[in-house]
């Protein structure tokens, strides 16, 4: 029985096949990049409702952290200051400024300010600021320079191996607890020491031992 | 369970056993014991067959994808003005108090945020000494009820006027001097509620103000008032106590609404040294249904309701107590028991005590009274009442005259503060009908229930963590309700709408309660006594109770018992008890209280028809059979189901369920005994007639859920492994390694490499059999705290209950006439846990502190896990449990422990939120040592008998491991070599040896 086809349509037949299996194979590894924390998560910028500048405030102004996200060396959650921190000073500087409108007004209604929130975990994971802050990991670690952005975007991919990758090795990231708020940080040069030789001081005087294990983060 | 299959009587042999299908060994039971879930338990959907579910499932993913471009924005809304001291996210305890069948227990609530998550008992109060019983945990989902009452009713039916037009409405009623106007509601306890009260009765001086109770102490008062010639409460102390005999009294379980008795009872219950084996106690019960005072009991006797007279009769004439009346001869063991009782009563003197439940009649509360002061018992005080005052009426009685005044038209304006006459109320007083012919009806509560239909007029009340009030406790304490947040539907309390009714200056429910005690205290310490007595929970300086002396006339109450007319015992007897579910009814639509497993029973979801093996089989009846109770006029139609234990010739029901009128989780779960409930014998009534209708019914029973193969590979062995162990104490001094040898545990090898726990925190619990009463306390804190999901009655007939602890009750001994015992089996956390070796996915694994870590974000729910558990103790998400949760309703969740989705294993992780918490704390606190006793896990706080104890068992010198190290340790099923960190603490029984 003669042939339907020509032999050469075997050909197509393989460039067929290979254009699928490298179609699929393109697919998996887009789909892999293009999810990854790192790519998806890092450098999500939000438009906030009111222009704040935390590299005029935290960086030119030299306002400490802790000023406005005063809960997080006691507890596990950071808050985002009340509208009244924002009245303590601009009742008086800038107390027109037609881009503080939202600010005025919900002092004065009392509804809150719908600022976005940028840095994400999921439900099941449980961070707690308060026992990183009171260990010496500074904010830097995870948030990056916020004192020289203007609008915050998202820095670290704050997936589970950049916390595991930390809580493994956290000698790199563990500085003197009074120092956690001063994001420029360096060791000093003349002590002749590096900053993991500083953290594995710290950590073998405090005792740390950050878990690895899954009930660490996950309840 | 087929009527043959009874007949076999004990064909497995077992020694404890869960159900009568265990013991005749029926195909159905088989299925429990080896599978993991019964056939076709995973099946995905009902009436969705798979190529649909398919389908929408693939239309799912295409929306999913298309979502998932854009990420979601989340908003975070600080205040606006900073609340002094609140640190958003953290937990922040408030106290209160929580009234419930005229008693109050002092609790602590858990906020986060303001919204109220958590219930606990004050330990500062006396009354709960920080135990919640599972009813008073669970009632904080009735706060976020989505079926409460949030909008008024006219005539029953649904109208837009609210608060401002209802007060017209009141304005337009011409109330005189009162003589047309009543008022019914539950117990007052609250003195703010009664100062205002009195106001109104000042204001009105023809008014009538009626309290009524499902369940009251009406009985107590009555036989007080037949022994000593006055009304007196009676106060047990069951911790003063070393042999107790109950007369059909439940003080454990339903009889009463606040964990005290357990807490006192427990306190001679649990052993620590050798010295506590001479201290332990005794309990003798004599019932008609089984409840968990007759599980927990030393010797249980079994009688008909109205047979428990003639026994404390005999009891009392026995004891020398009473001339002239006399004994009846009973059967054999009526006989032996009787006098093992007598003889043990009489050695323990002062330290005897009598106990009459609350649905005896007066003589035989008189008669424990009268037992109680010849044995020259300490264990009991009488208090003095405070007087009532005139113009209120209370009980039966109370409802009795209130309803013939209905009837013929002597009220014109009936105020309902709170409870469901129209439900509750027996059935011949047909309180509905009643209700039709008063002109101005007014219901305020807090569900749209039969009540609010028929009334005129339904005014949204406020939930008690909602609104200001306060409550007197029996032994004199007052405490102070503080609301947890603002009224969600701007309901009103009673003293409010009291309030508004009179016009009282105060009409907030703040002032009425705070100008009512400020202005009792000197004005200069006001505020400051205000705030302390509201941070506390408990008002400084209000005297306590004190015990009244009373004596009794024995030649008068012989007397007068021997005048009172027999009662007949013939034909079925039908007796009526609280629901452990659902109370009065009140609890119906709360889906908590209707998926815990009655503690008896294990029925889920409904009630039942109770009867002896004998009765039943004597009418060839079997579980399910839906029968007509009848008794002249009244009658209704219930399922049946068999108990152990109960007395022959003796139903029981309890009542509390068949709500018609109620939320979408409590209509038509169970059966309306109301119905047949008649107002001159509510408690029980004989010459009942059993009919079987041909009906069939299926129970949502969990006895025979979890049940764990006490054979092991011997089959031939008769538990050769036994998982609840029990010990008398003789035979315990005997031989206090008793306990150890009823299994034998060969040499133990592990293939997996030797892990060491000898570093750090190294958690552990040990639960004291002795101690637990099986109450279901523990079972409702563990859902509240770790949010977990109710399945619904079609899931659990399935198997598929979510509750990390599961209590199991076993039977030991004959059918008809078995002891009971319980045991809570959560997560053991297994060193060599099976279930951590055969997870794919390496979800869940060790912790070094010993913790069998779950990780529910990585489960992808091959169920292996479970397979693999010997103690079957992980419960699987069949569906997502919480996909139709209106979101009101997960307001009540922890913050602190994820919400599992469908798919998700899940299982008891000893609170590791809990546990981490502290660890932060104590690291945050200089990096200081966790101190014993300062993690409780959920179970453990509120346990009232404090069976359950947790902490690090590294730690010599904590009182885990000092209880690991008494000789009735046991780990259930050490011949696996799993070796679980939970161990049981063996139940000593405190046996007589003459009834032994």
């Amino acid at each position: 029985m003669a042939a339907i086809f020509p032999k050469s349509s075997d050909l197509i037949l393989k460039i067929l096949g290979a254009m699928v299996g490298l179609g699929a194979l393109a697919g998996v590894a887009g789909y892999a990049y293009y999810t990854y924390p790192t790519v998806i998560d890092t450098g999500y910028q939000p438009v906030q409702p009111v222009p704040y500048s935390h590299k005029l405030h935290a960086g030119q102004l030299g306002l400490d952290c802790f000023y406005c996200h005063s809960t997080v060396y006691k507890a596990a959650y950071a808050a985002v200051p009340a509208t009244e921190t924002c009245m303590n000073c601009h009742t008086k500087v800038k107390p027109e400024s037609p881009r503080l409108a939202l600010v005025r007004q919900s002092f004065a209604t009392g509804q809150p300010i719908p600022w976005v929130k940028i840095h994400f975990l999921p439900d099941f994971v449980y961070f707690n600021h308060q026992a990183h802050v009171t260990a010496g990991v500074s904010c830097v670690s995870c948030h990056g320079r916020i004192d020289q952005m203007i609008e915050v975007h998202q820095e670290k991919p704050l997936n589970m191996a950049f916390c595991l990758a930390c809580h493994r090795d956290p000698a790199p990231n563990v500085r003197p607890a009074e120092l956690v708020t001063k994001l420029d940080w360096q060791p000093d040069p003349a002590m002749g020491k590096d900053a993991r030789e500083i953290g594995q001081e710290i950590i073998a005087q405090k005792h740390l031992n950050p878990p690895t294990n899954c009930s660490g983060c996950h309840r | 369970m087929s009527l043959i299959s009874i007949k076999t009587g004990n064909a497995t042999g077992a020694k404890y056993w869960r159900s009568l299908d265990q013991l005749a060994g029926t195909a159905e039971f088989r299925q429990w014991l080896e599978r993991e879930f019964p056939a076709g338990a995973s099946e995905m959907l009902d009436g969705q067959s798979r190529r649909n579910v398919l389908k929408v499932m693939a239309a799912s993913f295409g929306l999913a994808g298309l979502a998932a471009c854009r990420r979601p924005v989340e908003h975070i809304l600080p205040y606006a003005k900073a609340v002094e001291d609140l640190i958003p996210g953290q937990a922040y305890y408030y106290s209160s108090v929580m009234t419930l069948g005229g008693q109050a227990t002092g609790l602590l609530i858990e906020t986060h945020d303001g919204r109220p998550t958590k219930i606990e008992g004050n330990p500062d109060h006396p009354v709960s000494l920080g135990a919640a019983t599972a009813m008073q945990q669970a009632s904080i989902l009735g706060l976020y009820d989505p079926d409460r009452s949030a909008r008024f009713l006219e005539n029953g039916a649904e109208t837009k006027k609210s608060w401002p037009e209802f007060q017209a409405y009141l304005k337009g009623i011409s109330l005189g001097d009162g003589s047309g106007l009543r008022f019914l509601s539950d117990a007052v306890i609250s003195p703010s509620l009664a100062a205002v009260r009195a106001d109104a009765l000042k204001k009105y001086p023809k008014a009538k103000w009626v309290e009524f109770e499902t369940f009251s102490r009406e009985n107590e008062r009555a036989g007080a008032v037949l022994a000593f010639g006055d009304a007196f409460e009676v106060h047990p102390q069951f911790d003063k106590a070393k042999v107790i005999v109950a007369l059909d009294s439940d003080f454990l379980g339903l009889d009463s609404a606040s964990p005290l008795p357990t807490k006192q009872f427990s306190k001679r219950r649990r052993v620590g040294s050798e010295e506590d084996l001479d201290r332990i106690n005794r309990l003798y019960a004599v019932e008609s249904q089984f409840s968990i005072t007759g599980a927990n009991a030393d010797h249980r006797l079994r009688m008909k309701a109205a047979e428990v007279k003639q026994l404390a009769i005999d009891l009392a004439a026995s004891l020398g107590a009473l001339q002239g009346l006399n004994i009846v001869g009973g059967g054999d063991k009526r006989a032996k028991f009787l006098a093992a009782m007598v003889k043990d009563l009489k050695s323990a003197g002062a330290e005897a005590l009598v106990v009459a439940g609350p649905r005896q009649p007066a003589s035989v509360h008189a008669l424990a009274a009268l037992i109680n002061q010849s044995l020259g018992s300490a264990a009991v005080s009488y208090v003095k009442p405070e007087k009532a005052e005139p113009g209120i009426d209370s009980g039966l009685a109370g409802l009795k005259t209130l309803t013939a005044d209905m009837n013929s038209g002597q009220v014109s304006t009936l105020v309902i503060l709170g409870g469901n006459p129209v439900y509750t109320a027996p059935a011949d007083l047909q309180f509905a009908a009643a209700l039709a012919k008063v002109a101005n009806s007014i219901h305020l509560g807090l569900e749209e229930d039969e009540t609010a239909a028929s009334a005129k007029w339904h005014v949204p009340g406020a939930h008690y963590l909602e609104t200001w009030s306060d409550a007197r406790s029996t032994d004199g304490t007052v405490a102070i309700q503080q609301p947890m947040i603002d009224t969600m539907y701007g309901g009103k309390s009673p003293a409010q709408m009291v309030a508004m009714i009179t016009g009282a200056k105060d009409q907030k429910a703040y002032d009425i309660v705070k100008n009512f005690w400020t202005s009792q205290w000197p004005a200069k310490d006001r505020e400051k006594i205000w705030r302390k007595s509201v941070h506390d929970g408990i008002i400084a300086g209000v005297k306590p109770v004190e015990a009244a002396k009373a004596s009794v006339d024995a030649k008068k109450l012989a007397a007068a018992i021997a005048a009172e007319p027999k009662a007949s015992t013939d034909g079925v007897e039908v007796s009526f008890v609280a629901s452990s579910a659902t109370w009065d009814g009140r609890f119906a639509n709360n889906a908590w209280m209707q998926e815990a497993p009655d503690p008896m029973t294990k029925l889920t979801w409904g009630n039942a028809a109770l009867m002896s093996p004998a009765t039943a089989r004597a009418q060839s009846l079997t579980d399910g059979d839906i029968v007509t109770l009848s008794r002249g006029s009244y009658k209704m139609e219930a399922a049946v189901l068999i108990q152990p234990g109960q007395a022959d010739q003796a139903v029981t029901i309890s009542l509390g369920y068949g709500r018609a009128k109620c939320g979408r989780v409590g209509r038509d779960v169970g059966f309306n005994a109301n119905l047949i409930r008649v107002s001159d014998s509510p408690w029980f009534a004989s010459g009942f007639s059993v009919a079987p209708t041909g009906k069939k019914f299926k129970h949502a029973s969990t006895q025979e859920h979890g049940t764990i193969d006490d054979k092991g590979v011997n089959a031939e062995h008769q538990n050769s492994r036994p998982v609840y162990r029990e010990v008398s104490i003789e035979e315990y001094k005997k031989n206090p390694k008793a306990i150890e040898e009823m299994s034998e545990i060969p040499e133990l090898q592990s293939i997996y490499p030797e892990r060491v726990y000898d570093q750090g925190y190294q958690w552990g619990m040990a639960i004291d059999l002795t101690a637990c009463t099986g109450c279901n306390a523990c079972v409702v804190a563990c859902q509240a705290e770790n949010n977990i999901p109710v399945v619904g009655k079609e899931q659990v007939t399935r198997g598929r209950e979510m509750h990390w602890i599961r209590m199991d009750r076993y039977y030991v001994g004959p059918e008809d006439d078995p002891r009971a015992v319980e045991q809570p089996v959560p997560c053991m956390q297994c060193e060599n846990a099976p279930c951590e070796n055969v997870c794919p996915v390496a979800a869940t694994t060790h912790s070094p502190e010993g913790l069998n870590d779950m990780a529910y974000n990585r489960c992808v729910g091959t169920r292996y896990c479970l397979n693999n558990c010997p103690f079957k103790v992980r419960h699987f998400n069949f569906l997502n449990f919480h996909k139709h949760e209106p979101e009101l309703e997960g307001m009540v969740y922890n913050p602190d422990v994820t919400v599992r989705m469908r798919g998700v294993m899940e299982k008891c992780t000893y609170c590791v939120q809990r546990i981490q918490e502290t660890r932060i704390k104590a690291k945050n606190e200089g990096r200081r040592a966790i101190k014993d006793g300062e993690i409780v896990t959920a179970c453990q706080q509120t346990c009232p008998a404090d069976a359950i104890v947790f902490g690090n068992i590294n730690d010599p010198n904590s009182r885990v491991t000092k209880l690991k190290k008494q000789e009735r340790n046991y780990a259930m099923l050490a011949e696996l070599d799993i070796r679980p960190r939970t161990t049981y603490l063996a139940k000593l029984r405190n046996e007589n040896p003459e009834l032994a």
